[in-house]
């Protein structure tokens, strides 16, 4: 098995030069820590009937803090059940996320101008609308990339290898950013696929794939923003594989009790992404307690008012389900409308 | 026999299944973990990893694969996690399992059996809460089982098993473990293309299947309640079905109304109409009502309500037949 690339060790200390100043660690960190907040929210949330299933990405935010954070507002996030974290740094607010979990359809209404399709539920479909995303960009030449996070589990569908085949053959500026966190389901890697590493998939495709440590934000950070400045120059795709670990259930319907995944979690626990900042912050004399304490106030305080804003708004309404699914709706729509308010389709 | 729900009869059908050395069980998570419903709880133990196999995520690849090996001599089932992840497979279905016996003119057939949990009502994430039964109802070659109850659940997986065609089996997820019913132990099937009579009436006919014969029972139950005479017939197959009983029935009591949770454009529930009409329309005293889901996505878990038909419906639409 090939190293991954590393830059933060799990002592906190630099193996290699870092790719950004104290002070934007500190800015992730943050981040970090605030999607961690939402993510044991949100589980609380749905112990309590308050969510519908909801999957964890505890252990994964360097991956999704990390890959976002060279993107600029133009360019594109499409990603996955998993990856709030990541939609949530590239603009998606708080509130969408959390409604979207209630089970509620403006989940998904972006705001104008926040580049990040709603989540994919279904695995792998989202990677080739990357591609479009990406394609349309480059037609049009603005310079804009696409970002696309998906598990190891996705790279088995055939839509993974569309999307690969598709962004070499036309050159495209898309970042495939694989989130191998050792498991699909009840699917350990190693019976996803025989490749020795998802990276060396890329290679079949004509795309460069890269290996990197996914509980370090600096590599993380690091072999995304090399990706996307190649995207944007014309240089083409890039598959980085990021090695991580789910550190809980697939979703909160599941019981990983059933399939050996709880063995390692204590191991990487250990290789925690972001404990690992924290003890560089500290020898950089850039943590103590106080600072920790502040930032997790803070992160509290926007999670809780975002979930505040998500239960306020009424459920939509019997009328209201059949007003988004074309411009105008149908006369059948207006008929169906009548039909569940207990009127007759026909006067 | 033994009590069990429908989850608990399918997964004694496939254990009863799987003593045949041909037949195998193929999905996702279907063996270590016994399937996401634990429908398949307990065979990778009992039958080992060759023939409960755990595949990689890939939807079409396990319907392409379960088809090549059918053609070469086994008898596998394929589950698929949810509906709403068979659509990566519709085209192995529709272009190749639906075919082969038609393009080969029978030199080569798929005996296999599709199983995917289908239907809404637990508040699902998106694409969990599907009912698009008119779809494969409108592919030509496979045939389509829907049971409503434990005894149905593992007569009709059995059938399904033993038939010489392609058969997808539809499990209703809402009734997964919420219906109990007495099973019987051992093999036993419930013939394909029959209909089950739950209960005679004279003055109108529910036609239901799947999770929908719930509301349809309910319903019968409320109007018998208010001197309403009901039959109440459960499809439960819809490739072939069962014209005959459906037919009848309603020559006798000239009313009807057809129930489906599916969207109600060119749904099953369109079908069955178009049949009654043609063999029962002199018979009847009132127009047929079709008490469906809308043409919409169906909604997430707030408003998801707004879309499933509801004993009310029903019960509302036995009364137009009757006041007509
Ligand atoms: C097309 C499709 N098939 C099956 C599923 C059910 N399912 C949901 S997540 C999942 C496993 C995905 O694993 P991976 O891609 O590694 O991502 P992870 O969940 O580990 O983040 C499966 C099989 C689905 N949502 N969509």
């Amino acid at each position: 098995m090939p190293e991954p690339r590393t830059i933060l060790n799990e002592n906190g200390e630099l193996l290699a030069d870092s790719p950004l100043d104290l002070e934007t660690i500190q800015n992730l960190y943050e981040s970090m820590v605030i999607a961690r907040t939402y993510d044991h929210k949100a589980s609380a949330m749905q112990r309590q009937g308050r969510l519908a299933t909801y999957a964890q990405f505890e252990g994964q935010e360097a991956c999704q803090i990390g890959s976002v954070a060279p993107l600029e507002p133009r360019d594109w996030v499409a990603a996955t059940y998993r990856d709030a974290a990541a939609m949530w740094a590239h603009g998606y607010p708080w509130v969408n996320l959390v409604l979207g979990r209630t089970g509620d359809e403006r989940g998904g209404q972006a705001p104008e101008g926040v580049n990040v399709l709603p989540p994919s539920i279904t695995v792998g479909g989202h990677m080739i609308h990357a591609v479009g995303l990406a394609w349309a960009e480059q037609l049009k030449g603005t310079g804009a990339v696409a970002l696309t996070l998906f598990g190891d589990g996705a790279t088995s569908e055939g839509d993974f290898h569309e999307a690969m085949n598709f962004a070499g053959v036309y050159t495209l500026p898309v970042v495939f950013f694989c989130q191998n966190n050792g498991w699909a389901i009840s699917m350990p890697r190693d019976r996803q696929t025989a490749a020795e590493t998802i990276a060396s998939k890329g290679a079949g495709y004509g795309v460069p794939g890269v290996l990197v440590d996914g509980n370090d934000l600096l590599a993380v950070f690091a072999a995304t923003a090399e990706a996307v400045d190649r995207a944007r120059n014309g240089g083409g795709a890039t598959l980085i594989e990021a090695l991580t670990y789910r550190m809980g259930p697939h979703t909160t319907t599941d019981d990983p009790g059933r399939y050996g995944h709880t063995a390692a979690v204590g191991m990487w626990a250990e290789r925690d992404p972001l404990e690992r900042v924290r003890r560089y912050l500290e020898r950089n004399g850039r943590w103590d307690a106080d600072w920790e304490a502040g930032i997790e106030d803070h992160a509290h305080e926007i999670v809780e008012a975002a979930v505040a804003e998500a239960e306020a708004l009424p459920p939509l309404s019997s009328d209201e389900i059949f007003e988004a699914m074309f411009a105008e709706p149908t006369t059948q729509l207006r008929e169906q409308q009548r039909l569940a308010r207990g009127e007759r389709a026909h006067d | 026999m033994t009590e069990r729900t429908v989850a608990q009869a399918l997964n004694a059908a496939l254990d009863e299944a799987l003593e045949a050395p041909d037949v195998v069980l193929l999905g996702e998570d279907v063996g270590v973990t016994g399937g996401v419903f634990r429908v398949s709880d307990g065979l990778f133990k009992k039958y080992g990893p060759d023939r409960v196999i755990d595949t990689p995520v890939a939807e079409s690849g396990i319907i392409g694969a379960a088809f090549g090996m059918a053609i070469a001599g086994l008898r596998p089932i394929a589950e698929i996690q949810f509906m709403g992840f068979s659509y990566p497979a519709v085209d192995q279905i529709i272009n190749h399992v639906g075919r082969i016996r038609n393009r080969s003119r029978h030199r080569f057939t798929a005996p296999m059996v599709i199983r995917i949990p289908y239907g809404g009502g637990i508040g699902a994430a998106e694409h969990h809460s599907e009912s698009a039964e008119a779809m494969f109802v409108h592919t030509p070659g496979v045939k389509v089982v829907v049971p409503s109850n434990p005894y149905d659940a593992k007569g009709l997986l059995l059938a399904a098993i033993d038939d010489p065609d392609p058969v997808v089996v539809l499990e209703p997820i809402r009734v997964y473990r919420s219906i109990k019913g007495d099973v019987p132990d051992g093999h036993y099937t419930v013939p394909i293309g029959l209909a089950a009579m739950e209960h005679e009436g004279r003055d109108v006919t529910i036609i239901a299947y799947g999770a929908m014969m719930k509301e349809a029972r309910a319903a019968a139950v409320q109007l018998e309640d208010d001197g309403v005479s009901v039959e109440l017939i459960d499809l439960r197959s819809l490739v072939p079905f069962d014209t005959e009983m459906m037919v009848d029935s309603v020559r006798k009591t000239g009313r009807a109304v057809v129930v489906q949770e599916a969207h109600r454009s060119a749904g099953m529930a369109s079908e069955i109409v178009a049949v009654l009409q043609e063999h029962a329309l002199y018979h009847l005293n009132a127009p047929i009502e079709r008490i469906t889901g809308w043409d919409v996505v169906i909604p997430l878990r707030r408003a998801e309500k707004h879309y499933l038909p509801t004993v009310d419906q029903i019960v509302a639409a036995a009364r137009r037949t009757l006041e007509a």
